[in-house]
């Protein structure tokens, strides 16, 4: 059992992380009010979730104005998005 | 950390993915009331289509420019109801599960469903007008079977077999020219309401 464990990512340990990966890995972007309905959690703590994704480079943020509103796009990155196989691999792996 | 929590997150990632991406919360019933409309639309439309004909003659579909926009007003007014109660019943469903209803994933759902839908229902409304009456059971057909197969990547993957399933009625319908209304009443009425039973008791409201 061991062996699986190095695959395993501390960032998808908590739900919330996990959940903005899901979401990221089945659209090409969402932005802040989709994953904010989708998780169904307040600002300040999707913001820091998705702050600590950003520093692991698994997601990047793209900012610009739609009717001059701010529009804060998410995105998965290559990396994210094979860190995120790898965890799933890892799961799977673990209950077989 | 034990299994429990492992089969939990995977649940989770499956579930998130699907939500984030599709509309899943299209109602069955909303098929069953469209297929009731649509029943009834077809036998309004009959009794203009062939209406003042004799019970022993061949049956020819005369149409005057009154019984065109009559037409023309059953088919709006249909698809007008079975739209709305698409919105009523998929609104009650999402509601019933805490899930906004007007979300990027409906937006992605309608665009992709209105495109085809829009494009058929104007190239028949010209059709009609050019006198291709024929034709317009046909191509609602076919252009409703492609206008769901595309709006399926976007929703429950059920709909695209419904999709291919109206195309195909369609098909038929071009072939079987003079029994437009017919495949029409069935591809519209009974399979709207097969597929609305079907989809209620495998996703409940």
């Amino acid at each position: 059992m061991k062996t699986f464990l190095h695959n395993f990512d501390k960032a998808f340990e908590n739900k919330v992380r996990l959940g903005i990966m899901s979401a990221l890995m089945a659209n090409e972007y969402l932005d802040f009010k989709a994953v904010k309905e989708l998780l169904q959690i307040t600002d300040g703590n999707l913001a820091s979730h998705l702050k600590s994704l950003e520093a692991k480079k698994y997601i990047t943020v793209h900012k610009e104005f739609l009717d001059r509103k701010p529009n804060t796009k998410y995105k998965a990155t290559p990396q994210g998005r094979s860190a995120f196989e790898k965890h799933i691999k890892a799961l799977e792996d673990l209950l077989n | 950390m034990n299994k429990q929590k492992y089969l939990e997150d995977l649940h989770d990632i499956k579930e998130m993915m699907s939500r984030s991406s599709r509309f899943i919360s299209l109602s069955g019933l909303s098929g069953v009331s469209a297929g009731i409309i649509a029943i009834i639309a077809a036998f309004a439309a009959y009794k203009t289509v062939y209406a003042h004909q004799d019970y022993l003659g061949y049956r020819v579909a005369v149409l005057t420019t009154e019984s065109l926009i009559r037409l023309l007003g059953i088919g709006v007014v249909a698809v007008i109801l079975a739209i709305g109660g698409a919105i009523f019943f998929s609104t009650r469903k999402a509601r019933k599960k805490s899930q906004p209803v007007w979300s990027i994933q409906t937006k992605r759902m309608v665009t992709n469903l209105l495109i085809p839908l829009v494009s058929g229902g104007l190239l028949t409304v010209l059709l009609l007008f050019k006198g291709y009456v024929g034709l317009v059971a046909p191509l609602t057909l076919v252009f409703y079977g492609l206008a769901l197969v595309q709006a399926s990547h976007f929703t429950l993957k059920e709909v695209k077999s419904l999709g291919i399933l109206q195309i195909g009625l369609g098909l038929l319908a071009t072939y079987f020219i003079g029994y437009g209304l017919l495949f029409w009443a069935v591809g519209f009425g009974i399979l709207h309401i097969i597929y609305g039973v079907v989809m209620e008791i495998k996703y409940p409201s």
